[in-house]
């Protein structure tokens, strides 16, 4: 890849002075979906903080380049408006908020920071509609508080929504099937599915296969340990569903 | 990583915008109480002889009494016999008819200050009573509302025009023996409102007072009495500011009101007074007494504030609900930043048959603030079939900020039925992480997540006032996230 839309180069990250990624590096091209997975505690979760800019991680080595510009020293607003979104593995709730309400604001924020016009009330609910139609959404969502009350499904896919109506250029979405039965998943796989196209790029990570039944990756990635130990084809992940994890181990330890 | 662009310690810790000093000439009394201050007072405002004799009363028995020391406050003590306990701008003739007569300076005041006075009042609906330290400059809107019956106007011309409303009604609710600084007021009280609705008249506009204190040491000491005769409505708003100074400034006021049958009254307060820097020096000590008194059966009386200013605030707007199936409400909103306090809450006293009432408070504590929740809830023995529902949630920005609740329910009458909800909840780094990722800056996130929290709250509020006082909270919070 010449120009990725996201390169990571040795990056190395520590949470309370204790170091959990330990080396990264990947290069994602845009229209591409890859799958970091990996046991619980290999850093996927941290992974996905910091590229999002969470404060309680400490980048102690490496860099991040993100459409030629350096990810790390970009403020968490400044890199949402450039196209970096985070579909959280636990959304949190803003009582007294209202669901659209805080999109909207959000996505004129973004807007007004990279110098478009913001969207008026008119405009807003129209493509809102038109979002929820494409993933399947009742509005009853929409009209409540942000995350309030939700259930664990109906959490994810507004996680979902938030993307559709933020048009990132890079998603990365943490264990979005985390808590999911099996019908919650094809929803929000669906959702994805429709998202997907030549101009965004997507980080699925997921502890299990099973929703890369449903979300296929161009590529596939394991982490163990805070290093990526073993890059593939979607064909990865089957084996891993059928082997575990453990057969990794020991190329973790040997790098 | 870059570090966050502000933390919301930072937010809160904004200046005070309405710090301006407004340079008019004041006609001032000589600092400290005694008799002859109450009969210069009395004089001055040309009062009938009953005023003055309630005056004396109050005064001798506030000798009596002693200041209150149980509320969750901290401040040195009070020389009383320092503050001037009266100041108005100086009359240049013997008053002003119309607007146009009124000091371009104190227009130019009420302008940075916002208030509606002129055009912008009639677009708004608004009829403003502005009292300014301690007389009422100007009302507005007084004839249209007086082609319906109603009066509205200062304390003093009604003490003046309608001796025979104010000696009926002042004291119905707060009397002169009430406590120590209601007490006092009713000794000193310079001016305020006064409104009367009469019988089934509903009143066509918000009503509204702006206060402001100007003078450096005095105290301010308005008096309010609105009454709804049966039938009756009216929406009330005060809204408060005060310079900055280096001093701290009295504010010691009363408001009393009264609902007749089937009268409803809502009375909405944004409170900004001056809260004193960062360490704490200056700002108002808020001391005021409000109460309601639903008189009459199925009447209502709503209280709704926001309290963002003062260095201190002790205030316990309460209702006393005595007409059968009368309906008290209360819904507050108390900032306390920097190192300013809050001891506010309310009481709901039962006493009718089927008397329903409603808290709802929220408290928000930045800085070194210390909010505090204080309430009571009495059902009387034969408050048969009594409701209370209260909501106490505080939300803590920061770690060396404070909140406490502290909520009394006294119930003779085995049919009420009570129900206490209270949370205490922090702005989190998840709630504000969440936001920034989804691109919205700290303060916008900061302040949305508290309008989010204050929105019951905010929803009480007449529509044009809940829009100030969303702008004033966000303000007011500038800088105080961490």
């Amino acid at each position: 890849m010449a120009n990725p839309l996201l390169k990571i180069e040795d990056l190395h990250a520590a949470v309370q002075g204790k170091e959990i990624l330990r080396g990264i590096d990947l290069a994602v091209g845009a229209g591409e979906v890859h799958a970091i997975m990996g046991p619980n505690g290999s850093g996927k979760s941290t992974l996905a903080g910091v590229l999002a800019g969470r404060d309680s991680y400490e980048v102690t080595a490496g860099r991040v380049t993100y459409a030629g510009q350096d990810l790390l020293e970009m403020a968490p607003e400044d890199r949402a408006s450039a196209g970096v979104f985070l579909a959280f593995q636990y959304p949190v709730e803003i009582p007294g908020v209202g669901n659209l309400y805080f999109l909207r604001a959000a996505l004129n924020a973004q807007r007004r920071q990279r110098g478009e016009e913001e969207l008026d009330a008119a405009d807003f609910l129209q493509l809102a509609k038109k979002r929820m139609k494409l993933l399947e959404m009742d509005d009853t969502l929409t009209r409540r508080a942000v995350n309030e009350g939700f259930s664990g499904g109906e959490k994810k896919r507004n996680e979902i929504f938030q993307m559709a109506m933020l048009e990132p250029k890079l998603a990365i979405l943490d264990e979005t099937d985390s808590g999911l039965d099996i019908d919650a998943l094809k929803v929000v796989a669906q959702g994805v599915n429709a998202l997907r196209d030549a101009q965004r790029a997507m980080l699925v990570i997921t502890h299990y296969q099973r929703l890369l039944n449903y979300i296929v990756p161009d590529y596939v990635h394991v982490l163990a340990a805070g290093r990526i130990v073993k890059s593939g084809g979607k064909e990865l992940a089957l084996e891993l569903e059928e082997k575990g994890y453990g057969w990794l181990e020991p190329e973790a330890a040997a790098v | 990583m870059p570090t966050p662009v502000a933390s919301v310690e930072d937010l809160a810790l904004q200046e005070y915008k309405y710090g301006f000093v407004t340079d008019i000439e004041a006609e001032t009394i000589p600092r400290g109480l005694n008799e002859d201050i109450i009969r210069l007072i009395s004089a001055k405002k040309q009062e009938p002889a009953f005023m003055l004799a309630w005056r004396l009363r109050a005064y001798q028995q506030w000798l009596k009494m002693r200041e209150p020391k149980w509320a969750n406050v901290q401040y040195p003590p009070i020389d009383y016999q320092n503050i001037i306990y009266y100041a108005a701008p100086k009359k240049k003739t013997d008053g002003p008819k119309s607007l146009e007569e009124v000091d371009p300076e104190l227009l130019a005041t009420y302008e940075k200050l916002g208030v509606p006075l002129k055009e912008r009042a009639i677009l708004a609906g608004v009829a403003v009573d502005a009292v300014f330290d301690s007389v009422s400059v100007a009302t507005t809107f007084k004839e249209k509302l007086a082609s319906l019956g109603i009066i509205f106007c200062s304390f003093s011309e009604a003490v003046r025009e309608h001796p025979d409303l104010v000696e009926k009604y002042l004291g119905s609710v707060v009397p002169y023996t009430d406590n120590f600084f209601a007490t006092l007021n009713s000794a000193v009280f310079s001016d305020g409102s006064f409104c009367y609705v009469p019988k089934g008249v509903r009143c066509p506009m918000e009503l509204s007072t702006y206060f402001r204190i100007n003078s450096q040491d005095t105290g301010q000491f308005e008096r309010t009495l609105i009454i709804a005769d049966e039938g009756a409505s009216v929406s009330y708003l005060e809204g408060c500011t005060a310079p900055k100074r280096d001093s701290n400034q009295l504010h010691a006021a009363v408001v009393e009101l009264v609902a007749l049958d089937q009268a409803t009254i809502k009375y909405s307060t944004v409170q900004n007074w001056y809260p004193g820097d960062r360490e704490g020096r200056g700002g108002i000590y808020n001391f005021v007494t409000k109460r309601g008194k639903c008189q009459g059966r199925a009447s209502k009386i709503s209280w709704t504030q926001v309290e963002t200013g003062s260095a201190i605030t002790w205030k316990y707007p309460s209702c006393i609900l005595m007409g059968d199936d009368s309906v008290g409400e209360f819904y507050s909103v108390a900032v306390t930043k920097h190192r300013q306090q809050a001891d506010t809450g309310t009481k709901m006293i039962h006493l009718g048959k089927n008397t329903r009432s409603t808290i709802v408070s929220k408290g928000i504590s930045a800085g070194f603030g210390q909010n505090t929740y204080r309430g009571a809830v009495r059902i009387h023995k034969n408050a048969g079939g009594a409701r209370n529902y209260s909501q106490c949630d505080s939300l803590l920005i920061g770690d060396r900020c404070g909140a406490h609740t502290f909520p009394v329910l006294e119930v003779k009458n085995k049919t009420a039925r009570i129900e206490h909800e209270a949370s205490t909840s922090r702005i989190g780094e998840d709630q504000l992480f969440y936001c920034r990722q989804r691109g919205l800056s700290t303060e916008d996130a900061v302040s949305m997540i508290v309008n989010g929290f204050c929105k019951e709250v905010f929803r009480e509020l007449p529509m044009e006032f809940a829009v100030e006082a969303q702008k004033l909270l966000s303000v007011s919070l500038e800088g105080s996230v961490g």
